[in-house]
């Protein structure tokens, strides 16, 4: 090799720069290379700590002590731990719903700004605000709303005459459920929304005037305009929002920590208080990994339920 | 606690604080017998980093630093002081401890030390010191500081609940104070609720506030979850017999206590929706410091009492316990352990103390003679928290176990589903045992 280097690197192009030179025209290798930093950066903060949880999933770790591996134990003990199993239920139902109205909500959020309004970025600016909140912080406001001796809704209600007795928001399995849904949702709805009219704003008004002319009426040019056109932008974003939803944390955290009895307990929440304050590491970790498959289902659906299109998926036309 | 035991208790802590006083500690006290002499010598160029639950009364922490900076300049050795969220010092110690770095004293809670007894600094020496000079350690110090016969942390207090109450409602239910039994505890609630002025307890995922009085409740009949020898005995007559008194006691209660958290209660208590409740001290201070009238009149009716006894026939309380640990990745265990001591003397603690307004109670006998608790005595209930805790292992060992039980509010929850109606009691005395189990079997 080194003789060939020297020929053909030319004259100026001799020993070990002109190796490097030439080595660095080659295109494959310098994509490499612009490519190695971002992977190392993947490597060492993503593919790392996710193999570490995975593998801490398989061993009986306890903080402040090492594990041992133990298989699938800690999986099947948490498949026998009704604790666990409600925590599951619980995050799906949570996701379900509070996925569903926020996708719902959003859409129709989108719409509305998409029409001609007065002040429209200033009403933009407005929706985002829920989402610019720091979750803790709107966390703490809803904590109060739903407070079982403070509640402004409760008292609203009482003075009204409407109900005599405070409503037990979070003490309350079911309302509990529904309670911290709908505060998910009141802070999930303007990324929804506001992503979906970016891509709104992207269909061409041509379309809609072809629409106009061909006599279609406002249910048609939304069924087969505008449905179509936004399906890509709706996959990624549900995506997004559904894996968001299905990973909260914070607003458990703050409004219930998973009470009452364990009513509201997320697979997140559960997995916490089980890691860090109850020391379980590999029990913890365990039950985030068991996140995963949830969460690639809810990818897989998205990418091939909705996005059926053949660029979407990664093809070259 | 029963009267005569009450006395007992006095004359006891009377009797340790005179002979400290005589320098006569260790002759009460035989065990530490000859370690009235201390000496240690920092390392060079010693630097030390606390990490500390972040007051719950601003005296706490002014008293803290004013008394570092003293150790500051007698020593030369800087301290830098890290508060954090009390809840939050029991997940970064735990790291502290799993990763070998860190600061190199914690003042950590309950059971921590436990969970990681060997990367912490062996402190017996100066236990043993500091037990002969002021009067010797409660039991419960001896139960959370120490690891077999080794001292693994230095006790520093405990932040004790008491019943807070209101004193004119509950006479206006007929009662004269807080019954010393629970039977006639459960009857004052029931007076309470039909006077209107209902009491109320958190059954939610209260860290602290939820397991201390489930734990008194599930004690005080004599159910524990485990025996001496760990064994998992929650699923008992005791135990249901517990349940069920719960459930006539929650009935009493304001609604809405299944959702309470820590703060809940004080909400309640000071904005005179409920007339009784368990808490520190903090409530009277909220309401005394207050500049309202209506508030301050509310902290001339507060009234404090210790947990009634129930059939189980000795008080039953469990309160938060604090505990300073040195780590053994530490560069300089030696002045962590002469900054300890020094924190411990009683020119540091006692004015420490005095500033913490009862919110901490002293882990050594002689420091009950401390007049703060005697100045307004309706502080003088917390005095006495050393002496009628127990720990959150009983009947057992304390450690891994525990820490996580108690961690997955199992106590709490078991009671929780009951009141609730969610569950029967054999239901969830069954779930609570086999919850239990799985943690006890490690």
């Amino acid at each position: 090799m080194t003789a060939g280097a020297t020929t053909a690197g030319g004259p100026a192009r001799t020993g070990r720069a002109g190796r490097l030179n030439r080595a660095l025209d080659n295109r494959n290798l310098l994509g490499l290379l612009f490519m190695l930093p971002a992977a190392a950066l993947l490597l060492v903060f993503l593919t790392y700590p996710l193999g570490l949880g995975i593998w801490l999933g398989f061993t009986d770790t306890r903080i402040g002590r090492g594990g041992h591996w133990v298989g699938l134990a800690n999986y099947l003990y948490l498949a026998g731990d009704a604790v666990a199993r409600l925590s599951v239920f619980n995050t799906i139902v949570y996701t379900v719903v509070a996925s569903t109205f926020k996708f719902a909500l959003g859409l129709w959020l989108a719409l509305l700004l998409n029409e001609k309004l007065p002040f429209k970025s200033i009403l933009r600016a407005i929706v985002l605000l829920p989402f610019i909140v720091p979750t803790a912080l709107s966390a703490i406001a809803f904590w109060w709303i739903y407070d079982a001796q403070f509640s402004v809704i409760s008292w609203m209600l009482v003075r009204l005459g409407w109900i005599h007795q405070y409503i037990d928001f979070l003490g309350d399995p079911w309302l509990a459920r529904m309670s911290t849904i709908i505060a998910n949702i009141w802070r999930g709805v303007p990324f929804v929304a506001i992503c979906l009219l970016a891509g709104l704003q992207t269909i061409s008004p041509s379309y809609y005037e072809a629409a106009s002319l061909d006599g279609a009426s406002s249910w048609q040019k939304f069924r087969y305009v505008t449905m179509p056109l936004l399906t890509p932008i709706i996959a990624v974003v549900m995506t997004f929002s559904v894996l968001f939803t299905f990973t909260d944390f914070q607003l458990i955290y703050v409004l219930t920590r998973g009470g009452p009895a364990n009513a509201t307990h997320l697979m997140a929440t559960l997995s916490f208080q089980r890691a860090i304050p109850g020391g379980a590491l590999g029990e913890g970790a365990a039950l985030a990994v068991a996140m995963i498959p949830f969460l690639l289902a809810a990818i897989l659906f998205s990418y091939f339920g909705l996005q059926r299109r053949a660029w979407q998926q990664g093809a070259d036309s | 606690m029963s009267d005569s035991k009450r006395r007992e208790f006095l004359k006891t802590t009377a009797g340790v604080a005179a002979g400290a006083a005589l320098g006569g500690g260790s002759v009460l006290f035989p065990i530490d017998a000859g370690a009235a002499e201390y000496k240690i010598t920092p390392e060079k160029g010693a630097k030390l980093r606390l990490l500390r639950w972040k007051r719950f009364v601003q005296g706490d922490e002014t008293l803290w630093m004013e008394n570092t900076k003293k150790f500051t300049e007698k020593t030369g050795i800087t301290v830098q002081v890290d508060n954090e969220s009390w809840e939050d010092v029991r997940p970064k110690a735990a790291v502290a401890a799993n990763i070998g770095s860190g600061p190199d004293l914690i003042l950590g809670w309950l059971d921590d030390p436990f969970q990681y007894s060997d990367k912490l600094v062996d402190v017996t020496d100066l236990a043993n010191y500091l037990g002969a000079k002021y009067g010797g350690w409660y039991d419960i110090c001896r139960t959370y500081g120490m690891h077999g016969k080794r001292w693994q942390s230095i006790p520093v207090g405990i932040v004790g609940n008491a019943i807070v109450y209101r004193d004119s409602q509950v006479k206006a239910a007929g009662f004269d104070g807080i019954p010393k039994d629970s039977a006639n505890f459960l009857k004052l609630c029931k007076a309470l609720k039909a006077k209107g002025t209902p009491a109320g307890f958190a059954f939610g995922h209260a860290v602290g506030d939820g397991n201390t009085w489930c734990n008194w409740l599930l004690w005080q009949q004599g159910g524990k979850l485990v025996d001496a020898h760990n064994n998992v005995v929650i699923n008992s007559p005791e135990t249901i017999a517990a349940l069920e008194y719960a459930k006539e006691l929650y009935d009493t209660f304001i609604p809405g206590t299944l959702s309470w958290g820590d703060p809940s209660n004080n909400k309640a208590f000071l904005g005179g929706q409920i007339s009784l409740t368990a808490n520190g001290i903090s409530i009277y201070y909220v309401a005394k410091d207050s500049t309202d009238p209506a508030m301050k009149a509310m902290a001339q009716d507060i009234q404090h009492a210790r947990f009634p006894i129930g059939p189980a026939g000795k008080p039953t309380e469990f309160n938060l316990f604090t505990q300073m640990m040195i780590f053994k990745y530490s560069k300089y265990p030696n002045a962590a352990k002469e900054y300890l001591r020094f924190m411990m003397e009683g020119d540091q603690f006692n004015p420490w103390m005095k500033a913490a307004i009862g919110y901490v109670s002293q882990p050594l006998k002689a420091y009950a003679s401390n007049p703060m608790w005697t100045a307004d005595p309706k502080a003088t209930p917390y005095r006495d928290v050393a002496a009628v805790t127990l720990d959150d292992g009983y009947a057992g060992t304390l450690g891994y176990a525990s820490a996580a039980v108690m961690a997955d509010y199992v106590v709490v929850d078991m009671f929780a589903s009951v009141v609730s109606g969610a569950k029967s009691p054999k239901d969830a005395a069954a779930l609570a045992e086999k919850q239990a189990l799985r943690y006890y079997k490690v």
